[in-house]
């Protein structure tokens, strides 16, 4: 929320965010676009960061707020250093994708859509990847895994340091 | 590039293939390695690195070495194609690149271990057409891929691309465009199923000059991914089946919507709109006719309901993306206010070639009121999972078996989904159905954006439609309360259902709700949400009933249902599900049958999808 800030986070320069957002402004792109290219140099949507693209954009911050909870591919939390994400498509899972995440899970002690608190994972479900022969699908930091099996998880999750 | 000079007109184009054509005949050799995002994930850039390394050190350099869009059979991949011969290789490894330089490129024999073989006739395919997953197939919007590099136009034009805009531009006008593609019979491959041609007439035959054209990249059902293959593996021939939309139209610009989860298409489209601009074949004055024309990508932000017309264009305007009520149709008021035409990927990657082959070829393909072909996207419980593109019509027991090659690990076959969320289960008794529009309506499901997700005895039914239902529920842009609490409503009544906490009367309630959620929505997401619901109950009613009545799940799944247990004869000793099992339930001696303790079990299903003997048993 904006203003809201905790103790533990360092203060964030948002001088990027503004330089994004005007850039767009003068070609007349929309809000998402500026928000995506945001997300991209942060890594994720900060308070202060929407606070400033919306003064940038002359738009209410509700807007930006409300474009950034709506559409998904947006995280107002930091992710991890590495970010896995399990695919819950279709073809995944009637080939036992919940079974890949309940063990993502368990493993890194985090739930999906959660970081762990020293920022190194974070763990996310989405709704489909679109590599829909290779089920079960995860992607670690682009990476795409397919076919995964729980054996494949331990190996995953080895491999991350 | 050979060329980046603007093209002035059509005979232009028609010299730059001549000249590209020539200046490939002394290649004759042609390696074509799949860089689709399947192969991508199974390591196929690094093969094509590997290709292009070592041919380079044997100073091979006459033969090509071609990264393509995606061949369609994924399970196999990597997967590589020598030209002209077509041998087709499966399960390429970069270990294995220099044996095919030295065998097949050099002298022309054949690596025997990287051929497919057939699992029925336990013979080898040398050819990719002898191959029984791509025999059966007609690939009219796949030409291209798997033949063509997506990032080199010249590739596109020489396999004839932009030569139906060169005639459009040069000898039709609108309306003959507009009645060529009626006649055709070409409908919306994105679900709805409109006649393209009528759609088209209706937003021409709207008043003001300024009209906008929308290509739906935003594939969001999931299980479903032909869309993505032809953007990323033909993106110029989308932008062709625009560009000749847009001039029966009567348009000056397009869009095109594509999923936040396509970067490769993105990128790939993002070349092919640079390099058409260059030739102009896009921008002012195309191949100097009157006609001026421009593309622009707008990347979706994840979103499903996006996928909905109304919602695409709010999210095209920036806005978040939640449906309209229609009328006005976007065809009369769509983005920005104007009139606006919307197809899906693959319907406007079909338009090229209606013009080039014309409407009598494309119409004699198919049903009576389905033409032409549809691209599925195979997956599931079934051996051979990818993209198959088939005549409308064919049977869906010809896709599963023989082109699927049927249910992996001899297990039986319990349904197909077809449609995505919004779509329906379909039995094994309606095997025999001829897939198109109305016969899968007509059955429950619904053709969709062509998704097929194969189901075996150990996928649950009640299980699947709980699935779809938080999907929607998840997806619901909550505006209109009949799809916003209907649907969670729903969800909630299965997913106690599958705890085991099912009531008499559930399955009445759920067809009661799903009545109200159907008729009362908003927009068509909401509309068709209960029919995963409604179409598993209509043929698998007994497995509701036995959540319900016997707190029993017979596939298996349902853990509250489900005990695990050990088949004492069947099992192997292996030591599989030992080694996997999170809790250490099972115990055992090597080679001894195992035993799980159901303390320590946890139910999470590992053992149960791990043995290789179907030893694991479900209670």
């Amino acid at each position: 929320m904006p203003g809201e800030k905790s103790a533990s986070v360092e203060e964030i320069d948002v001088s990027a965010a503004r330089k994004i957002a005007a850039g767009h402004r003068a070609q007349g792109n929309s809000l998402v676009t500026v928000l995506q290219d945001v997300q991209t140099e942060y890594g994720y949507l900060s308070g202060e960061v929407l606070e400033a693209v919306a003064e940038e954009m002359e738009v209410p911050f509700s807007q930006a707020y409300g474009l950034a909870t709506f559409y998904s591919s947006f995280s107002l939390q930091p992710r991890g250093k590495h970010h896995i994400c399990v695919c819950m498509g279709t073809a995944c899972h009637v080939r036992g994708a919940a079974n890949i995440l309940e063990k993502l899970e368990r493993d890194l002690g985090i739930s999906s859509g959660e970081t762990s608190e020293d920022l190194k994972h974070s763990l996310e479900s989405v709704n489909c990847l679109g590599a829909c022969a290779l089920g079960p699908v995860v992607v670690v930091n682009d990476a795409y895994h397919g076919k995964v099996s729980s054996r494949d998880v331990d190996k995953i999750v080895a491999d991350l340091e | 590039m050979t060329v980046a000079t603007r093209l002035a007109n059509a005979g232009d184009l028609a010299s730059l293939r001549q000249k590209i054509l020539a200046g490939r005949k002394s290649t004759k050799i042609a390696i074509s390695v799949c860089a689709g995002t399947g192969c991508r994930a199974q390591g196929s850039m690094e093969l094509f690195e590997e290709f292009q390394r070592e041919l380079q050190e044997q100073n091979l350099t006459d033969v090509e070495v071609r990264a393509t869009g995606c061949h369609g059979f994924c399970e196999q991949g990597p997967l590589v194609v020598i030209f002209p011969r077509k041998i087709f290789y499966r399960g390429v490894k970069v270990k294995d690149v220099p044996r095919i330089v030295e065998k097949t490129i050099r002298n022309n024999e054949v690596v025997d271990s990287l051929l497919f073989k057939d699992p029925a006739t336990k013979k080898k395919c040398l050819l990719e057409n002898e191959v029984p997953f791509y025999a059966k197939q007609q690939r009219i919007v796949f030409r291209n891929n798997g033949k063509i590099d997506p990032t080199q136009i010249d590739d596109y034009i020489a396999a004839d691309g932009y030569a139906a805009l060169a005639k459009v531009l040069t000898k039709m006008s609108a309306e003959q465009v507009i009645e060529q593609v009626s006649q055709a019979g070409l409908r919306g491959r994105g679900g709805g199923g409109f006649p393209t041609g009528r759609k088209w007439d209706i937003c021409r035959a709207q008043p003001g000059d300024e009209k906008y054209v929308i290509c739906n990249g935003d594939e969001g059902d999931p299980g479903a991914f032909m869309d993505r293959s032809i953007m990323e593996g033909d993106p110029n021939s989308v932008l062709e089946g625009m560009t000749i939309g847009a001039y029966a139209i009567g348009a000056s610009r397009a869009y095109i919507y594509v999923r936040a989860e396509y970067p490769l298409a993105v990128t790939n489209l993002s070349i092919a709109l640079e390099q058409s601009r260059s030739l102009g074949l896009l921008g002012e004055n195309i191949l100097g006719s009157d006609f001026s024309f421009d593309v622009e990508i707008v990347r979706g932000a994840g979103a499903f309901v996006c996928g909905e017309e109304t919602a695409l264009i709010a999210s095209v305007q920036g806005d978040i993306g939640s449906p309209q009520q229609r009328p006005p149709y976007p065809a009369q008021a769509g983005l920005w206010g104007k009139p606006t035409n919307i197809n899906n990927v693959e319907t406007w990657a079909n338009v090229p070639v209606i013009i080039d082959k014309g409407s009598k070829w494309f119409a004699g393909m198919g049903t009576e009121h389905s033409k032409g072909t549809k691209v599925f996207s195979l997956v599931g419980k079934v051996l051979n999972t990818g993209l198959v593109e088939v005549p409308m019509g064919t049977t869906l027991r010809e896709i599963v078996y023989d082109i699927g090659g049927g249910i992996p690990k001899k297990r039986k076959f319990k349904a197909v989904q077809t449609g995505g969320p919004s779509g329906g289960c379909i039995p094994e008794s309606l095997l025999d159905l001829p897939v198109d529009f109305e016969k899968l309506t007509e059955a429950g499901g619904m053709m969709g954006s062509g998704g097929l997700i194969v189901m075996d005895e150990r996928t649950c039914m009640v299980d699947v439609a709980k699935y779809f239902l938080a999907f929607l529920v998840d997806e619901s842009c909550g505006k209109c309360s009949p799809c916003r609490e209907g649907v969670m409503q729903m969800h909630s009544i299965l997913c106690r259902i599958v705890q085991g906490e099912g009531r008499e009367g559930d399955i009445e309630l759920l067809e009661q709700l799903a009545a109200y959620v159907k008729e009362s929505s908003l927009c068509q997401l909401g509309g068709t949400a209960p029919n995963p619901v409604l179409s598993t109950l209509r043929h698998f009613r007994n497995e509701y009933e036995a959540h319900i009545k016997d707190k029993k799940c017979p596939a298996g799944v349902c853990t509250a249902l489900v005990e695990f247990e050990v088949d004492e004869e069947l099992c192997k000793g292996c030591g599989l599900c030992m080694r996997d099992c999170p809790t250490e339930a099972v115990i055992g001696e090597k080679k001894q049958p195992h035993k799980i303790d159901v303390e320590l079990c946890i139910k999470c299903g590992v053992c149960y999808e791990d043995c290789p003997f179907d030893a694991v048993i479900a209670k």
